[in-house]
């Protein structure tokens, strides 16, 4: 492709934020005025986060340009750069066409607005002139399904309803470029097919899109091209199969074990610090392969720095296609309401065997502080170790007997249960029964 | 930069139209010509306020007669009856209920403009527009509130046989410059509440301590000769005397302080966009 029919211009762009080392920010004006009285000449002091390091790139009109990264990778923060939100710390951007953004499914609904409002609400926010949505309108209530629902307060509708809507006004938005981000995280199994559709469709008619996901199968069928992020910056970019194995075989998630040597530099806060998190089986250290059949132990240990906090260990657990299987914390006695003592803590939860289907999964852990409400999150280390479920066709499994891709998240070993009565008294009774 | 990326590209494509996207200020508040590519947003924003006011309440619209007729009412007994202040020669009811309407104007317009931003905190850090649009957008509201709650000023007129004469026609000079007064500081509020929610509970104290310096249930000429130099440092005071002026044909024009009051609108204008265009890119990033 010729450098004639560029659509976006990515020339070193850097974005910084400024953080204030352990929460010292001032978020009230009292705090502002009472740093500002008692440093009068100095600077607050703050940490600079880079979310997005020197990235350059140029996509072409009409290519589906995928971005993948782990969380905090700088994939949003890109998307917000591109679609004018946040301003770039340094670098340019040129777009050439008209540009709408899908940050959010229904940006600006209003929950007491009819969804006959709404769509013309998120319509113009979405860049959409009047005239366009009185055009478009009919299609965008079919599309969405709501008809009867249409001069009713959003408030009403099912969750399922409101993103329908949302989306099917978005579907309807036709940006020479557009830039979508886990959209489709949303809705059932169904919607998501439908809006799968709807951005191949937008590929298909040339436009460019720019698509954010953790969904590895979205990006793979989606796009042809995809860039993978790592801390800000573009570790890799090519064709999207490439692409999705970089990222999940990147030694970045491949490891079965890891530990924090040093306690500064371990992930947490000034209550609790992760310095390990290592798996195991029943009969020791895991490597990075574990049979179905075993039971898979995940050990945290962690240095607890100050007393009197209640805490709870817990873990999340991704599959290779970047659905969270589960979370779970530790909320048995006598640490859920004990307030722990300074000290090395080592907790092992275990997830039972013939459970888990054989794929990659990668496991965050966390320490946090439990409450009805939000959490406190005291330390989070997203994909701290990965592993790998194999399973064996020897027919003891699951699996049975059947050799070919089973489907599903979660394959438990489920018991059977199943009463047979002879044929015989069986149509003797369809008989009786007959006859009443 | 800018030349070094037009090279790079072939001749023919240098005028293709694009936008660039920069650290820089490339960003104005005052880009008329985005503002208007946004209008219909601009529209949509103001009627869903408008709309949405009275939604899923039994009274409706009569709320807006309730707002200023209250404490109108309120204020009339304590300083006309007990008080027994002046009230110009008209009820003091009426005196009040039109001194009301123009303080509603300047502080509906305030609070509104003020808040903005952080209501719709949302749309600031998921969606692009000009961020002016979002401020801009309250001032139709105040425009509605407005007129009807005017609507019941012929009523007392007719009932307690008051007749405007020609000063009526300024009436919407006053009005303008009390929006165009509280927009400019709402402006400088809006852009500084996104930081520090603190500007949310300071604003209602200063307010009514502004509320009580103003001629609103008290006529200028009350004001102790003494205590007068202070009473005029408020703007909003000759604008709401002018007010009354135009209802009732009553009492004079300070125009020394209205030409005051003017430079006092056009500073606050200007130092608002000067202030909101300055913080404007950080809005996404703190909200």
């Amino acid at each position: 492709m010729s450098s004639s029919d560029l659509a976006v211009s990515i020339r070193g762009i850097s974005k910084a934020f400024q953080i204030a080392p352990n929460g010292q920010a001032a978020t009230t004006l009292r705090e502002a005025i009472v740093q500002k009285a008692r440093h009068p000449f100095q600077r607050t002091a703050t940490d600079t986060f880079w979310a997005l390091k020197d990235v350059s790139l140029d996509i072409h009109a009409g290519e589906v340009v995928g971005l993948i990264g782990r969380n905090g990778a700088g994939k949003s923060t890109l998307l917000k750069v591109l679609s004018r939100i946040t301003r770039p710390t340094a670098g340019r951007v040129r777009l050439y066409g008209r540009v709408g953004s899908l940050l959010e499914a229904g940006a600006g609904f209003h929950s007491e607005l009819t969804g006959r409002e709404n769509v013309y609400m998120n319509g113009v926010i979405l860049g959409m002139k009047r005239r366009e949505i009185d055009r478009k309108f009919d299609a965008i209530v079919e599309f969405a399904g709501i008809g009867p629902f249409l001069d009713v307060p959003v408030k009403r509708y099912s969750s399922g309803m409101y993103v329908r809507l949302a989306f099917a006004v978005a579907a309807h938005l036709q940006p020479e470029i557009l830039l979508v981000d886990e959209v489709l995280a949303v809705g059932d199994a169904d919607f998501q097919k439908k809006c799968l559709g709807t951005m191949h469709d937008v590929a298909e008619s040339g436009r460019t899109v720019v698509f954010v996901s953790h969904n590895m199968g979205a990006v793979a069928s989606l796009c042809r091209r995809a860039v993978v992020l790592q801390r800000g910056r573009h570790i890799f970019d090519g064709p999207a199969g490439e692409a999705v194995d970089y990222y999940l075989r990147s030694g970045q998630v491949a490891t079965a074990s890891r530990e924090w040597p040093d306690l500064a530099d371990a992930p947490g806060d000034d209550v609790v610090r992760l310095r390990a998190v290592r798996l195991r089986t029943v009969d020791g250290d895991a490597g990075m392969s574990i049979d179905v059949r075993d039971a898979v132990g995940v050990e945290l240990a962690y240095d607890v720095l100050c007393a009197g906090t209640v805490l709870a260990p817990g873990i999340q657990l991704y599959n290779d296609s970047g659905t969270l299987v589960f979370v779970a914390y530790d909320q048995g006695e006598p640490w859920r309401r004990g307030p722990r003592a300074p000290g090395r803590y080592t907790s092992t939860v275990w997830i039972p065997g013939n459970f888990l289907s054989d794929c990659g999964y990668a496991l965050s852990a966390c320490v946090v502080t439990m409450s009805p409400g939000e959490p406190i999150v005291h330390c989070n280390e997203d994909n701290a170790v990965a592993f790998r479920i194999v399973e064996s066709l020897d027919g003891t499994t699951a699996r049975g007997d059947y050799g070919g891709r089973m489907p599903g998240v979660v394959r438990p070993l489920l018991t059977w249960n199943t009463d047979w009565t002879p044929a015989t008294s069986a149509a003797a009774r369809v008989a009786a029964a007959q006859t009443v | 930069m800018h030349a070094t990326l037009q090279t790079e590209r072939p001749l023919r494509q240098a005028t293709r139209p694009y936008q660039d996207i920069g650290p820089g200020a490339s960003w104005q508040i005052l880009d008329p010509r985005e503002l208007w590519h946004f209008r219909d947003l601009l529209a949509t924003l103001a009627g869903r306020d408008v709309k949405l006011r009275y939604r899923q309440t039994a009274l409706g619209v009569i709320w807006d007669f309730i707002q200023p007729v209250v404490p109108s009412f309120i204020l009339a007994i304590v300083f006309g009856q007990i008080a027994k202040v002046p009230s110009g020669g008209v009820p003091a009811f009426v005196f009040v209920y039109a001194g009301m309407l123009g303080w509603n104007a300047f502080n509906n317009t305030l609070m509104k403009a003020s808040s903005s931003l952080v209501v719709d905190a949302g749309l600031l850090s998921k969606v692009y527009f000009p961020r002016l649009v979002l401020p801009l957008s309250t001032i139709l509201s105040t425009f509605v509130d407005f007129a009807i709650t005017a609507l019941l000023l012929p009523v007392l007129f007719a009932v307690n046989g008051i007749h405007p004469g020609l000063g009526l026609l300024l009436l919407p000079v006053w009005l303008l410059m009390l929006i165009g007064l509280a927009f400019g500081l709402g402006l400088w509020m809006s852009a500084w509440m996104v930081t520090y929610r603190d500007v949310k509970y300071a604003l209602p104290v200063l307010l009514t301590f502004l509320m009580y310096a103003s001629p609103i249930a008290y006529p200028a000429s009350a004001i102790p000769p003494t205590l007068r130099t202070y009473f005029l440092i408020n703007p909003l005071a000759p604008l709401i005397e002018g007010m009354r002026w135009s209802l009732f044909d009553r009492g004079t024009l300070l125009w020394g302080n209205i030409a005051y009051a003017g430079v006092f609108m056009v500073v606050a204008l200007v130092l608002g966009a000067f202030i909101f265009s300055k913080l404007e890119r950080r809005f996404a990033d703190v909200v």
